[in-house]
């Protein structure tokens, strides 16, 4: 176990030593000391290492992350997991704006709750929220699943396309073009897969699902302004 | 809610979220702290507290900064906060001439460029009028009984020590840094406002009606000094609660007629309250223990306060006005 204390390093030397690492690296396991709030703690690493961070950060922590599990041991700022590729990242606590934003894979655990626009533009991530999620949650969402075992906030996945979203509990909007979806067999599927990785025990047939009504997806030129 | 009009083309909403996400630059623009103590003991460190969350905030806000800080007045005497780009000339002379004129009692607290003048309530008004006549370079950033209003530009460790803003004690206060987006870098740009006797206000955001709104406030009679939307922004609010409105009511109004991007800290003179733009761009973060309620525009803020690892922390929900009173 590598240790590195942000109360006397820098955050820079931080990210820069985590970058270093490689696919072949012996130093795979990194505990990150007083973090504080600080910004773009573990931002954009790109080796099969586990971080765990003691304590809360600010903005854009494990941004753009590939193949790395990184663990936030307290609550995460805005833009956590920001473009994430792979891998995985955990949130103990709560996250807030836009966790995960414009993802193309990997997994976000929010073990808490996700602030407003959670998983905005999501391009094939997937997120498992246990708590509630706030306004404008999966706007354009694209491709990924956004499973939430809360409460969804105002206009849920506003001009989303293909993204598919679980929400368990009540969902105070839709947003425009999107609507509620059967749930096949093939969808229990998948939710259980993603809650048995985000270590949830809730029940998928609990969930109901969301998606695009694909109303909008050809330019109307009735609709220009 | 946030309205995407349900008729809009997908070439709109391409639009849209390019506009949302770039709004991760501004939302890291201006920062705002509040500290409300609970527990009395704590109140000679009140200043200090105030000024490590104010510094912490420095890279949101290097422009300019300041702070609002609320302590018992002696004797029942009302505070009336002043500043002067050259406080020699200004201040030296200034207890004597302003108390020929009203008949004595006023004491002067100098503190840099800005001075504190005690003095009975029913003379704030007319050391209004004479600071005007003679001393017209001077301008009033406060009256109240509690509070006080300390500004400048510059940075924001800068500004704290040139006020000694650590050694102060009180029951609450409110800090700002300001990074400007929408009128120039000033002293009367900075913030807090003083909305009324004993209430200021500070603002991250940025409202974009404020030029019509000021003129619509200008015309209803409402004395608005700067270009600045946050002068608006105090205005308004200041103009509702004089047609009646609590601070509550004027601030549930605020959320219908002020366009905009904005986090609003309020502070009165037995609390302070918290209100986010339905959108809710501008960070916010709260955090209660038994000793105080504590808002940082990031959670780095409030790192340093005592208890800090065992609070309760949460953002405000959007469109919801919070209120602390003792």
């Amino acid at each position: 176990m590598q240790t590195y204390d942000l109360a006397t390093g820098t955050l820079r030397e931080l990210n820069s030593t985590l970058h270093a690492q490689n696919e072949t690296t012996n130093q795979t396991a990194w505990e990150i000391a007083n973090p504080k709030g600080a910004h773009a703690i573990a931002c954009g690493l790109d080796a099969p290492i586990e971080v765990t961070v003691r304590g809360s950060t600010g903005y854009y922590s494990a941004g753009m992350n590939q193949q790395a599990t990184v663990n936030i041991k307290g609550s995460a700022g805005p833009g956590v997991a920001e473009n994430m590729m792979s891998g995985k990242v955990i949130i103990d606590g709560d996250a807030s704006q836009y966790a995960g934003a414009t993802g193309h894979g990997g997994l976000l655990v929010i073990k808490g709750n996700a602030s407003s626009r959670c998983g905005i533009s999501m391009k094939g991530i997937d997120i498992v929220v246990h708590g509630n999620i706030g306004h404008m949650s999966a706007f354009m969402a694209q491709s990924g699943n956004l499973v939430v075992c809360g409460n969804a906030g105002d206009a849920l996945g506003d001009s989303c396309y293909e993204a598919r979203l679980f929400v368990r509990g009540s969902v105070k909007s839709l947003g425009a073009d999107c609507e509620e979806k059967e749930m096949r067999p093939e969808h229990i599927a998948i939710l259980q897969d993603l809650l048995t990785q985000a270590e949830s025990d809730v029940k998928p047939e609990e969930f109901k699902r969301f998606g695009s009504a694909r109303n909008l997806y050809n330019f109307n030129i009735d609709n220009a302004y | 809610m946030l309205a995407f009009d349900s008729t809009s083309g997908l070439l709109v909403r391409r639009l849209e979220i390019k506009r949302i996400l770039n709004l991760r630059e501004e939302c890291r623009m201006c920062g705002i702290v509040g500290l409300f103590l609970k527990d009395k003991s704590m109140e000679p460190q009140l200043g200090a507290l105030l000024t490590d969350m104010l510094i912490t905030m420095t890279d949101r806000g290097p422009d300019s900064a300041g702070i609002a800080i609320y302590s018992a007045g002696k004797e029942d005497l009302a505070k009336m906060t002043i500043q002067s780009d050259t406080p020699g000339a200004d201040f030296a002379l200034l207890k004597d001439d302003l108390n020929k004129r009203i008949k004595g009692g006023l004491n002067l607290r100098v503190q840099s460029t800005h001075a504190v003048l005690e003095l009975r309530g029913d003379q704030v008004v007319l050391t209004r009028s004479i600071l005007k006549e003679i001393r017209p370079n001077v301008r009033i950033m406060s009256t109240g009984d509690s509070l006080e209003i300390y500004k400048e530009v510059g940075l924001p460790k800068n500004v704290a020590s040139q006020f000694n803003v650590a050694s102060m004690s009180g029951s609450h206060g409110i800090g700002h840094t300001r990074m400007a987006t929408e009128s120039a870098v000033t002293t009367m740009g900075a913030h807090p406002f003083n909305t009324g006797s004993d209430q200021c206000l500070v603002h991250n955001g940025s409202l974009s009606n404020h030029n019509s709104l000021r003129r619509k406030l200008r015309r209803d009679g409402v004395h608005i000094e700067t270009e600045n939307d946050t002068e608006v922004g105090a205005a308004y609010l200041t103009w509702k609660m004089q047609g009646g409105s609590s601070l509550g009511e004027a601030l549930e109004s605020s959320l219908e007629d002020l366009d905009g991007f904005f986090t609003f800290v309020v502070g009165t003179k037995d609390g302070f309250g918290v209100v986010r733009d339905p959108i809710a761009c501008k960070p916010a973060v709260m955090a209660e223990t038994d000793q105080y309620v504590a808002f940082g525009s990031e959670y780095r803020a409030l790192v340093n306060l005592p208890g800090i690892e065992a609070a309760h922390v949460w953002e405000p929900e959007p469109a919801t006005v919070y209120f602390w009173n003792h």
